[in-house]
């Protein structure tokens, strides 16, 4: 690549790096959908939880050093990143039984 | 019923250990008790309000709300510690002294008081809020029976109470020549831990860059979700994979309140001992 290709590339590198780092994540009868969830490793990702149940949840995860509680029938946003690549399991702390997921950073 | 029982009891242990470090530290201010439960009952009632407000929170801030809310809370909170801290520090060597400056050690303990009474209510409001929040949740979302969810909550903050107890107890038994100094560290560390924690909720809703995250990650020896991870993180504010924006608000918290402390001291050696200052000099 010449220096001014490359020069191109770091200019708009931002562009491509925020464009479509917005991810749904749907919480219906205590589950997440996607329960597994596939995100691009060392960049910062905007999660959009959607609970769409009647009840609260608390979105949690050790492995991403992160909580906040969905009220019901409401969205709410989380970022997470920049990941390293690997797994990180995420839950929903009133309803452990069924609301269980994971991100994965690649 | 355990299930409620255990979250509730999560939610409470934070506030158990502010507030029995707080009444322990504050042991021979006078009033008290009158202060930490006024802060309590407050705190409690405001619980109900808050989690009444959830959703209309979270809305504010393009659905960053909610850590807008808990940043507020745990700064306020990390400067009511921090000032009870610098209060105590310096109050403790008022007391050793000649009663000609009552007057003014009364009017501080006006103020040190409501610093206490802010940092309690705080305290139980935001962990009360979600509390309120997940039991009410569950009463109503018809998962569960109103016996298991007032069974489960009762017993959650019936364990949370124990824990603070306990906690207190213990710290009562430290012999008095090292009694505050004990307290002293541990509410330094408390503030610093909750700094710690405002940073979180300030990366998460993307106000502020994490810089190198993790620094670390200890979640193999003390996880997250463990007791004694949930223990070390209200009492210091463990965390097993901080990001380097977290532990620069910690140790910046830390140094802050140890340097205020220290001059505030200074200062009144100066102010009220100057005999001691000539002489040595």
């Amino acid at each position: 690549m010449s220096r001014k290709s490359l020069l191109i590339a770091f200019l708009f590198y931002p562009l491509f790096a925020f464009a479509s780092q917005e991810i749904v994540i749907t919480i219906k009868e205590h589950k997440f959908t996607p329960a597994e969830v596939k995100v691009p490793a060392g960049q910062k990702v905007k999660l959009v939880i959607d609970n769409q149940d009647a009840t609260p949840e608390e979105f949690e995860s050790a492995e991403l050093n992160r909580e906040k509680i969905i009220a019901p029938k409401s969205k709410a946003s989380v970022w997470i990143g920049p990941l390293k690549p690997g797994k990180y399991p995420f839950m929903g702390e009133f309803n452990q039984a069924t609301a269980q997921g994971v991100i994965i950073a690649e | 019923m355990f299930g409620p029982a255990l979250i509730i009891f999560r939610e409470t242990i934070e506030a158990a250990l502010v507030i029995s470090i707080v009444t322990a530290a504050t042991r021979g201010v006078p009033k008290r008790s009158r202060v930490i439960l006024m802060g309590v009952l407050v705190g409690v009632l405001g619980s109900g309000v808050i989690a009444g407000l959830t959703g209309t929170i979270a809305d504010l801030a393009e659905g960053s709300g909610q850590e807008l809310f808990n940043a507020v809370v745990l700064g306020v909170a990390t400067l009511m510690l921090g000032w009870h801290h610098v209060w105590m520090s310096s109050h403790g060597a008022e007391l050793a002294r000649e009663a000609k400056h009552v007057g003014a050690q009364v009017n501080q303990g006006a103020i040190g008081r409501s610093a206490i009474f802010m940092l309690v209510m705080l305290t139980v409001l935001r962990e009360g809020g979600e509390s309120v929040l997940f039991l009410t949740g569950m009463a109503t979302g018809g998962s569960m029976s109103m016996s298991d969810v007032l069974g489960g909550g009762t017993l959650g903050l019936l364990g949370g109470a124990a824990l603070g107890v306990l906690m207190y107890s213990g710290l009562m038994r430290i012999p008095l020549k090292w009694f505050f100094a004990v307290t002293g560290w541990l509410i330094v560390l408390l503030a610093a831990g909750l700094a710690g924690q405002m940073a979180r909720f300030l990366i998460q809703a993307d106000w502020i860059p994490s810089l190198v995250t993790p620094v670390w990650d200890t979640s193999a020896v003390v996880s997250a979700d463990s007791f004694a991870g949930r223990f070390l993180h209200a009492l210091i504010g463990y965390e097993p994979s901080p990001s380097a924006m977290q532990m620069l608000f910690y140790v910046a918290t830390l140094i802050l309140i140890l340097f205020a402390s220290a001059w505030v001291k200074r200062q009144q050696l100066v102010r009220h001992m100057p005999s001691i200052v000539i002489s040595q000099a």
